[in-house]
């Protein structure tokens, strides 16, 4: 996973709530069998109206998603934060995720950042009168800076430093290495091998 | 305090234990299909990765692949993609595949036990919920995530939370005609679908130690259908028996050593389980569904139960969407349901066991006109031991298709499927909705009743047949109101 400690970029600010997993990525992508190659697929059935903001021409390349509440409901698909990651952003700030989307994205390294209704509104009267406007999204600091916007929020302390330090999982699972290793040295030679005999 | 089993198997295999943190656990046994390790494999390649112990993961191919033809090319291109991903990834990383064509294929839970590798005393995971079948030997084995796929094949490992303990004990004797499929069913409908939710259950009791290891593992199958994390049996001389001489069962010294250490693979006497479920075998008699879960079932001599004597109302509700899914009428007796399609199958019923039961139904007789009948080995080694007794021939000559080995019409993923409203008696593990194709509806059954059905085209147990021709089967006693409480107090 990349660490992730301040990113700097463009936003887009998507003024709608509720937007559950099969909006954000339609099932029938689900069939892939990579990681990568979603960001066709996010939000698909929106793209096709040429007006919906990710496709207006000023937004291209822009990294930090400002979305209405409750953002990522619906289905645990994975393929959601993949989709995000895929199509070029590395944060999302809404005033609330979906517990399970929260989860999947902080392990993928895509933060997710909590702020009042109030800020993200200030964000969306920013990003829009001004699409050139930048938006940081400051781990190390814990807060969100735009013109105009100073903003703190909260992420616990353990993801936090997994994010910071660019662990998933098994990069932290790999950390215990030598346990891992005396485990396998003390393992019994009965135990089965699948090496062909 | 003693320990149970599960908690045995689980402190033998602890690489790190630190407060506030889950165990890290080693993984003796990684088994790989299709559908669930492309995007692990795609994690690894990404994070420039290698599979730590290619020595304890196997891959085969099961959910996808065709029974008929498969020497052609697969004509959806889904399942096509699928197939050849893992043949990529399993190249690419070193990976033992087994692969549609090859001697071993089969469902990845009848392929584990038949080559030995599924072992008392082992972690066993798989991206798969069935995985519990291989606790049928004392293995703790659960189903796991694609996320947790990719982090046994880079570490070998997985951190994971303490589970709790459900002693389900069936004591005395299985009467006459009862299978191991009648008895799990008839735990799921007692405790329900979520009544396992993060338990490892021990099943126990002389009824359990009766059992052979292809019964045992019907029943660990199902475990996940009640909602269990893992379902285990100790091992006992029936497991050993079974093992021994398996291609990759312990040889020489090593088999003394393990023999002796699975030996002390068994709950101790003072060990509490967190949960206790008591069960009198001599109670149980051919069990069905008639839902749309694995817990809606009930005696094969009942009838179909009305929605309103659930005093739970959302258990009425999911009742009654069953019944109408289903196209049933409560008070209906389950014996007057006329099925179109019969599947003997599946990681749950697709052993040689399994066979041998359906086809001693089906000897000298033929199965009812209109009836589609599905035999599908498990694995291919189960199919060669079938053909080498003649039970292909028996299943042919009553009018039933042979198929070739694959999780076929268990699920709606490859050719063989239920056409909408089309409804079938089915060995597999479940009747959701859907679930063997759109608007198919399942009856769970065993094999000895999927063979009584085909020949009487309605649900039917062995013990119908005996007064053929002419008669009718006789109707059982019970009413709906037997429905709820099948297993007596
Ligand atoms: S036979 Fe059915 S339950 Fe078993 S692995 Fe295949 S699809 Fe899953």
């Amino acid at each position: 996973m990349e660490a992730f400690t301040t990113h700097t970029g463009r936003a887009v600010p998507l003024r709608r709530s509720n937007v559950d997993t099969d909006q954000i990525i339609p099932a029938h992508w689900l069939k892939k069998v990579t990681r990568d190659g979603f960001e066709d697929g996010l939000f698909e059935a929106w793209r096709k109206d040429p007006e919906f903001v990710l496709n207006r021409p000023e937004r291209r390349g822009a990294s930090v998603l400002v979305a209405g509440p409750d953002f990522g409901t619906g289905s645990s698909r994975e393929h959601a934060v993949w989709a995000l990651q895929n199509y070029g952003f590395k944060a999302v700030v809404s005033a609330r995720f979906a517990d399970i989307f929260r989860g999947n994205s902080l392990k993928n390294g895509l933060l997710t950042v909590v702020l009042p209704q109030e800020t993200v509104d200030a964000l969306w009267e920013l990003t829009e009168a001004d699409p050139t406007a930048e938006v940081t999204v400051d781990l190390v600091a814990r807060q969100v800076r735009a013109e105009g916007i100073t903003a703190d929020f909260d992420l616990d302390e353990n993801a936090r430093w997994r994010l910071l330090e660019g662990l998933d999982d098994i990069g932290l699972t790999l950390r215990h290495e030598a346990d891992i290793a005396s485990f396998e040295a003390g393992r019994p030679s009965f135990k089965p091998s699948t090496a062909r005999i | 305090m003693g320990r149970t089993l599960a908690e045995k198997v689980w402190d033998d295999h602890v690489v790190r234990r630190a407060e506030g943190e889950p165990d890290l656990l080693y993984i003796d046994l990684h088994l790989l299909h299709e559908v669930t390790s492309p995007q692990a494999f795609d994690g690894l390649r990404k994070a420039g990765r290698p599979v730590r112990r290619l020595d304890l993961t196997i891959a085969t191919e099961d959910h996808n692949t065709p029974t008929l033809d498969i020497d052609k090319p697969i004509a959806d291109p889904v399942s096509r993609t699928q197939l050849e991903t893992l043949r990529r990834n399993c190249a690419e990383f070193g990976v033992r595949l087994h692969p549609l064509g090859d001697v071993e294929q089969g469902v990845v839970h009848v392929v584990g036990p038949q080559l030995g590798l599924t072992q008392p005393g082992t972690t066993v995971v798989c991206g798969d919920s069935h995985t519990s079948t291989h606790g049928a030997f004392g293995a703790l084995a659960f189903g796991i995530g694609t996320s947790q796929v990719e982090h046994v094949l880079a570490t070998q490992t997985l951190p994971l939370a303490p589970f709790r303990t459900m002693a389900v004990t069936v004591d005395g004797e299985l009467p006459e005609g009862v299978t191991a499929k009648d008895l799990i069913l008839a735990v799921i409908a007692r405790i329900g679908t979520g009544g396992g939710q993060g338990y490892v259950i021990e099943y126990r009791g002389t009824a359990i130690e009766q059992l052979s290891m292809e019964a045992r593992m019907t029943v660990c199958n199902m475990s996940i259908e009640a909602g269990a994390r893992a379902g285990m049996i100790a091992p006992d001389e029936t497991t050993f028996a079974y093992l021994k001489d398996r291609p990759h069962a312990p040889q020489g010294d090593d088999w003394d050593a393990a023999v002796a250490y699975w030996r002390t693979l068994r709950t101790d006497d003072d060990a509490v389980f967190d949960h206790e479920v008591v069960i009198d075998a001599a109670e149980l008699s051919p069990f069905v569904t008639w839902g749309t879960n694995p817990g809606q079932g009930a005696p094969l001599s009942a009838a179909v139960p009305d929605p309103a004597s659930y005093p739970d109302p959302s258990d009425r509700l999911s009742a009654e969407k069953a019944l109408e899914y289903m196209g049933l009428t409560a008070g209906q007796p389950l014996r007057d349901i006329r099925v179109d399609t019969v599947f003997v199958g599946s990681c749950t019923n697709g052993r040689i066991e399994d066979l041998r039961a359906a086809a001693a139904v089906l000897e000298g007789r033929r199965i009812a006109d209109g009836i589609r009948m599905l035999v599908v080995p498990g694995s291919v080694r189960v199919s060669l031991q079938a053909v080498g007794e003649g039970l292909d021939k028996v299943f042919t000559a009553a009018g039933a298709e042979w198929r070739h080995a694959g999780c076929s019409m268990c699920l709606g993923m490859n050719p063989d499927q239920l056409a909408p409203g089309e409804r079938s008696a089915s060995t597999s593990n479940r009747n959701f909705e859907g679930r063997q194709g759109k608007g198919g509806r399942t009856h769970l059954v065993s094999p000895q009743v999927a063979a009584a059905t085909a020949v009487l085209g309605h649900l039917a147990s062995p013990a119908d047949l005996s007064d053929l021709p002419g008669q009718s089967a006789p109707s059982g006693p019970a009413g709906a109101s037997d429905v709820r409480t099948p297993l007596g107090a």
